[in-house]
């Protein structure tokens, strides 16, 4: 099934739901609000023509301080069909909100929290959202892009020596 | 040890001091602590594996701390994992050793600008007494860290053990 | 020396990292929380099981993960794509070469060049990627007869794992994590004499693998521990993201190399091993051993087939440059992309966004097949033993570098 079929699917059901599409990327991309993510997503697992079960990969995004979004990415996959859709999101860097697939595919469970961990993004409806990766009293979200690590954990330096001298030597 | 044979070919009897004795035991059968964390535990398996053989210097892996002799901590260690190997080394009984396997361990290895969970270098956590380079180390270099830390042994004297040095020196 | 240690004691430092989700408050009277802490004697890594039980059924499986976490992504964000393909070995460190392959043909996508790699150079990364997926099969089953208590398995596997080794050495430099697959060729060609040697070990591998059927997947007690445990239902693996041999011996036939069809594996010949169900139900710990065998036994037909193309076909040259088409600055234009590969564990997938203006990627997400591999423990250990989980968890083949990245 070509990108264009999938999108006449989703627009016949839903009607004007896609911001926006991206060409170039591979596999192509639509962008959609994060309000009408559920409903997107169970119709792309439930129709008889789309059935995408297969969630290979959920990925946060920042853009930084100045442009002021955060991004969460879908990789579907469908097995019986051979087709793939990248469905992308684009939410507020203040405070990041969206809904859980992890009703629609139990892999977003680990993978939602994962996001979470590194980027702060609240999912509504997740079973159990909390850290997964680093320690539950770990300060800060790595992976964005002002992230700046804590001095200190547990009384251990967290930067290597070499770094601080660097960094002194950067501002001196 | 060519001590003993030329020893037992007078009779039977041996003289030595009773410093030798002990650490040639002790030396003889180092009861390493299976930890392995990432990468170097590999390498760890392999030198106990056929090809490389530790158990010919006595070396036989126990899972338990409470009756092993050394840690080899082999991998990267983490901050979440930081507490454990604390409290595992803690665990151990005393006379108890540490070699430090690989450069991740060592110093952070090539985790060391950007990692921001990896703690740079176990020795930030416990004390270590033999450092084996590399990435990871090879079997061979592996077992020249054990040979270092037999030859550390040897010269140790139970007159002054460690446990009371340390003291002595805080005071 | 002066004492360099930092680290500061406090009692609640275990419980405040990592919280259970147990505690004595919230437990019935007859229940049991077992924890198999990060060290323990399976060979697996440092992977936490907190194990509720009503003293031998198993009721609840939670993983605490992150005892590795070395900040992969953290490291792709900062350093040029060409300086990633050492960390992206130390992910699977068992299977270096394939994780190196996925990367590399990702990054080729982007640039637009993936046509134009040579086709020797193709040939070569399909070999080293095939020798390494018998070192990772080997790996995995060698451990998983340790973990059920038959030793003799480990030390075969490893002593054949040697060879294997060795001959990556012979041709990378490195035993372990190779650096041998770069962006746009290889590092360096295979030496002179390459092919025999590999064909050598080839011919002494075959009637070890016979060995290795007798000693562990028709043993007797191998196939009680393993047959009938941890029932994986295909609707389910498909919706918990399920990749790999774990998915293909709960019955589905669904491979990367012949689905997506990248890099020359359209022009080899081979077949796609999935359970049947032989020893007991479709998709249990014995299905997923035994399609480990096969897939062995499949990877060396792919060996001989290479060796043949490469002695044959692609011969060696002087004037060939394995290293002619590694670009010197990698600048892909602005763009998402999307790349997966079979790697012995599963379907890796990394998700690069390149902004088109500098040569660090803006983000590569590493998508990992034994992390999503191992969410399903809970379902598959309930209900069952504690020896069960022990099975259970042998069979899903993790490392647990790949988990945490």
């Amino acid at each position: 099934m070509s990108f264009d079929e999938i999108k006449s699917i989703i627009t016949n059901q839903f009607g004007d739901i896609i911001i926006s599409e991206d060409e170039k990327a591979t596999p192509k991309a639509i962008e959609i609000a994060a309000e009408s993510l559920f409903k997107t997503m169970t119709c792309l697992y439930e129709h008889d023509q789309l059935y995408f079960d297969m969630l290979s990969c959920i990925t946060g995004l920042d853009n930084g301080p100045e442009a002021g979004s955060m991004e969460v990415i879908y990789n579907l996959y469908s097995i019986p069909f051979d087709h793939h859709l990248m469905v992308k999101v684009n939410l507020d860097r203040k405070e990041p909100q969206i809904d859980s697939v992890s009703s629609i595919w139990k892999t977003a469970d680990w993978l939602e929290r994962e996001v979470f961990d590194m980027y702060g993004i609240a999912f509504n409806n997740h079973p159990d959202l909390r850290r997964i990766l680093l320690p539950n009293d770990w300060e800060g979200y790595p992976l964005r892009k002002d992230y700046k690590h804590q001095d200190l954990y547990h009384g251990i330096t967290v930067a290597h020596e070499d770094s601080l001298k660097k960094e002194e030597k950067g501002e001196a | 040890m060519s001590l003993l044979d030329s020893k037992f070919n007078s009779g039977g009897v041996i003289v030595t001091k009773v410093d030798d004795l002990i650490n040639w035991a002790r030396l003889s059968s180092m009861w390493p602590m299976t930890f392995g964390l990432a990468c170097c535990a590999i390498e760890f398996m392999s030198t106990g594996t056929s090809a490389y053989d530790m158990d010919r210097f006595g070396m036989a892996p126990r899972a338990t701390p409470r009756q092993s002799d050394v840690m080899i901590v082999a991998g990267t260690v983490t901050f979440k994992m930081a507490d454990r190997i604390r409290r595992l080394y803690e665990q151990m009984a005393e006379p108890r050793y540490v070699i430090s396997m690989g450069s991740c361990s060592n110093c952070g290895g090539p985790y060391w600008e950007h990692g921001y969970h990896v703690v740079k270098g176990v020795d930030k956590i416990i004390p270590v007494d033999v450092y084996v380079p590399g990435c990871p180390p090879r079997p061979e270099a592996l077992i020249g860290g054990f040979l270092k830390l037999q030859e550390k042994i040897r010269n140790e004297s139970l007159m002054a053990p460690k446990a009371v040095q340390k003291l002595m020196e805080e005071a | 020396m002066d004492s360099k240690i930092q680290y500061q004691y406090s009692p609640d430092n275990l419980i405040k990292s990592e919280p259970n989700k147990y505690d004595l408050d919230n437990l019935k009277s007859d229940e049991l929380v077992i924890n198999l802490g990060p060290q323990h004697p399976s060979t697996h890594g440092v992977l936490r099981l907190e194990v509720l039980t009503d003293n031998e059924i198993i009721k609840e499986v939670i993983p605490h993960l992150g005892y590795l976490h070395r900040c992969f992504e953290k490291h792709a964000e900062s350093l040029p794509y060409n300086q990633i393909i050492p960390y992206v070995d130390r992910m699977d460190y068992v299977a270096a070469m394939n994780s190196e392959h996925a990367y590399a043909m990702g990054v080729e996508r982007m640039l637009g060049i993936e046509d134009q790699i040579p086709k020797r150079v193709e040939y070569i990364r399909v070999l080293v990627a095939e020798l390494n997926r018998l070192a990772s099969h080997f790996v995995a089953i060698g451990t998983y007869a340790m973990d059920i208590g038959a030793f003799t398995p480990f030390f075969w596997m490893m002593r054949d794992r040697e060879h294997i080794q060795r001959l990556l050495e012979w041709a990378s430099g490195a035993r372990m994590l190779y650096n041998y697959i770069w962006v746009g060729g290889l590092f360096y060609d295979l030496p002179v004499g390459f092919e025999d040697r590999c064909t050598e070990f080839i011919n002494y591998l075959k009637p070890k693998l016979k060995e290795l059927e007798t000693v562990v997947t028709d043993n007797k007690i191998f196939i009680d521990r393993t047959a009938n445990v941890g029932v994986l239902q295909l609707g389910l693996a498909i919706n918990y993201g399920i990749t790999g041999p774990m998915l293909r011996a709960s019955g589905l036939k669904f491979d990367l190399r012949k689905v997506d069809g990248y890099s020359v594996y359209p022009e080899l010949d081979f077949d796609i091993p999935i359970g049947e169900g032989k020893m007991g139900t479709v998709g249990d710990c014995w299905d997923r051993t035994y399609v480990r065998v096969l897939e062995v036994h499949e990877s060396v037909k792919i060996i001989e087939q290479c060796l043949e193309k490469l002695k044959k076909v692609h011969k060696r040259d002087k004037e060939f440059d394995p290293q002619a088409l590694v670009p010197k600055k990698i600048r892909p234009k602005a763009q998402d992309l999307y790349v997966r590969a079979e790697n012995p564990k599963g379907e890796l997938g990394f998700f690069f966004r390149a902004d088109g203006k500098s040569d660090i990627p803006f983000r590569c997400k590493a998508r990992s097949c034994c992390f999503v591999n191992l969410s399903v423990i809970n379902e598959l250990a309930k209900g069952g033993m504690i020896a069960d989980l022990v099975a259970i968890l042998g069979s899903i083949d993790i490392v647990l570098g790949e988990v945490d990245r």
